[in-house]
C-alpha cells in the first residue's frame, strides 16, 4: 500500500514540475505580457495542484492535508487576481503605444 | 556528489544568476522584481539550511515587504534613472571596486575554511534550559527567553525608524495621513481581493505566530502576514491609512515595547533580574509578550511601508 | 564539498557581489538594492555558521537563527528609512543623484523652510 502511495506521489509531484518547467518556458519564449501571463497560470493552477496532490498522502493527517490545500487555493486566488491586474495594465500601455 | 548536493549547487547558482542579474539589468524596475526573486530563492537556501523561523521570515520580510517598498520607490523615480546613467563610473573605478569586492568576498570565504571544526555551538545549551521557558521552539525560546533584551531593543528600533520616517514629512503635512489616497474600481480584481483576503490573513497570521511557541513560526511572520493584509486594504482604496496624530494609533504602536517593557520590569520582583521569568509562569509572560508583538509589528510594519504624512489631515 | 561549504561560498559571493554594486551604480536606489543583497549574503553566512551548530537534536544552532531574524526586521526598518529618505531628497531637489556639485532644487535659498 505504501508503495503504490509512494508511486502516486512520485508521478505526480514529476506531473506538476512538468507543468512548471512548460510555464517557465513560457514565461521565457512567449512574445508578449498577455501570452506569458497565459502560460504562468498552468504553472500555478496544474503544477502547483499536482504537486500538492502529490504531497498529500505524505502529509501526516487531516488537518496537514487540508493546510496543503487550503495553500494552493490561496495561491490560485493570488494568481488570479494578480493575472487580473497584470493583463489590464499591459492591455492599457499597448493602447497607449 | 549525491544527489541533495547537486540539487543544492544548482539552488546556489540560481540565487548567484539572479542576484548577478540584478546588478545588471538596466531598469531599476526590473532590477526590484529581480531583487524578489533573489528573496524567494534565498528562502530556499534558509530551508535547506534547516533554519524554517528564518525562512518565513525572509519570505514574508526580506522579499514580501521590501520588495513592495523597492517597486514602489522605483516607480516613483522612474524619471531619475536617465540621469543617472550620464554618471556611471569610469573603468578605473569600477576595477577598483571589482577588485575590493573580490578582496572582500576572499576574505569571507577564507574565514569560511577556517571555522573550528568540531563547531562551537549553543544548541545543547539551549535545548537544556528550554523546558523551563515553556517553549518547544528553540528559536521562539532564544528570541523570547534568552535574547529577550534583543527582541525588547529590536522593537524599539523599529520603532524610532517609524518616527524618522514619519519626521521626512513636510511640516504643514505633520499629523495627517500617510501616502495617496488610493482609488480602486469598487468591482474590479483589486477590491474583491482586499475584501475576500484580509480575514483569512489575519486568521493565518494569528495562527503562524501562536504556533511559533512550538513549530517554526513565531511573531515576526505573523505580524508581517497581518501587516501585508493591512496594506492590501490601503492600496486597494478599502480603507485609507490612519491619520498618525491619532492617539489610538500611537498606543497601538507602543503598546509592544510597552509591555514588554511592563512584564521586564516585572522580572525585578517576580524572579529576580529584568526580563527573568518565573518558571510557572514563563509561558504566560511570553505569550503576553508576544500578544502585544503582534499588535506593534503589523502596525508598525504597515505604517514603515505607508510612508510619511502627504495628505494633510485638517479639512 | 558539503552542502554547508557550498553555502558559505555563496554567501560569500553575494556579499562581494552586493559590495561591487553598492559601489558602482550611481543612482542612490540601485544602491539600496546592493546593500540589501550584501545583507542577504551575510545573514546566509551566519545561516551557515548555525547549520554547522546542530546538535542536541535540532537541525541548527538557534541563536545564530534568532539574530537573523532579528538582522531582518531591522534591515528592513533601515531600508524603509532610506527609501523614504531618497523620495524626499526627490520632492525636494527634483533628482536623486548623490552628488554634492547637483544644481540645487526648489530650496535652494530656503534651508529653514522644509
Amino acid at each position: 500500500m505504501s508503495l503504490v502511495l509512494d508511486v502516486f506521489s512520485i508521478a505526480a509531484i514529476c506531473a506538476g514540475a512538468f507543468f512548471f518547467l512548460a510555464g517557465t518556458a513560457g514565461l521565457l519564449r512567449f512574445p508578449d505580457a498577455l501570452t506569458r501571463l497565459h502560460a504562468l497560470t498552468k504553472a500555478d493552477n496544474l503544477g502547483l495542484g499536482l504537486v500538492v496532490l502529490g504531497l498529500l498522502p505524505r502529509a501526516g493527517g487531516v488537518l496537514p492535508a487540508l493546510k496543503l490545500i487550503a495553500i494552493w487555493l490561496l495561491v490560485l486566488l493570488a494568481s488570479a487576481i494578480v493575472s487580473q491586474l497584470i493583463g489590464r495594465a499591459a492591455r492599457r500601455e499597448s493602447r497607449l503605444q | 556528489m549525491s544527489w541533495t548536493l547537486a540539487l543544492e549547487a544548482g539552488l546556489a547558482a540560481l540565487v548567484l544568476g539572479v542576484a548577478v542579474w540584478t546588478l545588471s539589468v538596466r531598469q531599476t524596475f526590473a532590477a526590484v522584481v529581480a531583487f524578489v526573486v533573489y528573496g524567494l530563492a534565498l528562502t530556499l537556501v534558509w530551508v535547506r539550511l534547516s533554519a524554517l523561523d528564518v525562512a518565513l521570515t525572509e519570505a514574508a520580510i526580506g522579499s514580501g515587504l521590501t520588495g513592495v517598498l523597492l517597486l514602489g520607490a522605483a516607480a516613483r523615480l522612474r524619471a531619475t534613472e536617465a540621469d543617472a546613467v550620464a554618471e556611471r563610473p569610469g573603468a578605473g573605478v569600477r576595477a577598483a571596486a571589482a577588485a575590493l569586492a573580490a578582496l572582500v568576498a576572499l576574505a569571507l570565504a577564507a574565514a569560511l575554511l577556517y571555522l573550528p571544526e568540531p563547531a562551537h555551538t549553543l544548541a545543547p545549551a539551549a535545548m537544556a534550559e528550554l523546558p523551563a521557558t515553556g517553549m518547544r521552539n528553540a528559536v521562539t525560546g532564544v528570541l523570547m527567553a534568552y535574547r529577550a533584551a534583543d527582541t525588547l531593543l529590536e522593537k524599539v528600533v523599529v520603532l524610532i525608524s517609524l518616527i524618522g520616517v514619519w519626521s521626512l514629512a513636510q511640516d504643514k503635512l505633520w499629523g495627517g495621513r500617510p501616502g495617496l489616497l488610493h482609488h480602486a474600481d469598487p468591482d474590479g480584481a483589486l477590491a474583491f481581493l482586499a475584501r475576500r483576503l484580509p480575514p483569512v490573513g489575519i486568521v493565518a497570521g494569528i495562527y503562524i505566530a501562536w504556533l511559533g511557541a512550538d513549530q517554526p513560526g513565531g511573531a515576526f511572520p505573523g505580524g508581517t502576514i497581518i501587516a501585508a493584509m493591512w496594506l492590501l486594504a490601503m492600496m486597494a482604496g478599502v480603507t485609507d491609512a490612519p491619520p498618525i496624530s491619532r492617539r489610538w494609533l500611537r498606543l497601538v504602536l507602543v503598546a509592544g515595547p510597552a509591555v514588554f517593557l511592563a512584564v521586564g520590569f516585572s522580572g525585578f520582583f517576580t524572579a529576580g533580574a529584568f526580563l527573568a521569568y518565573p518558571v510557572a509562569y514563563a509561558k504566560a509572560l511570553i505569550v503576553v509578550i508576544e500578544v502585544g508583538m503582534v499588535l506593534t509589528i503589523a502596525a508598525t510594519l504597515g505604517l514603515l511601508m505607508a510612508g510619511p504624512p502627504e495628505r494633510s489631515d485638517k479639512p | 564539498m558539503t552542502s554547508v561549504t557550498l553555502f558559505g561560498l555563496l554567501g560569500a559571493l553575494l556579499v562581494g557581489l552586493g559590495l561591487f554594486g553598492l559601489l558602482v551604480h550611481p543612482h542612490p536606489l540601485r544602491k539600496i538594492l546592493s546593500f540589501n543583497l550584501l545583507g542577504g549574503g551575510v545573514f546566509l553566512f551566519f545561516g551557515v555558521v548555525a547549520r554547522r551548530g546542530a546538535g542536541a537534536g535540532l537541525g541548527g544552532d538557534p541563536v545564530p537563527q534568532a539574530l537573523v531574524i532579528t538582522g531582518l526586521v531591522v534591515a528592513f526598518a533601515a531600508t524603509a528609512l532610506a527609501v523614504v529618505l531618497l523620495l524626499r531628497l526627490f520632492q525636494e531637489s527634483g533628482s536623486a543623484t548623490l552628488r554634492t556639485d547637483a544644481p540645487a532644487g526648489k530650496d535652494a535659498g530656503g534651508a529653514a523652510d522644509h
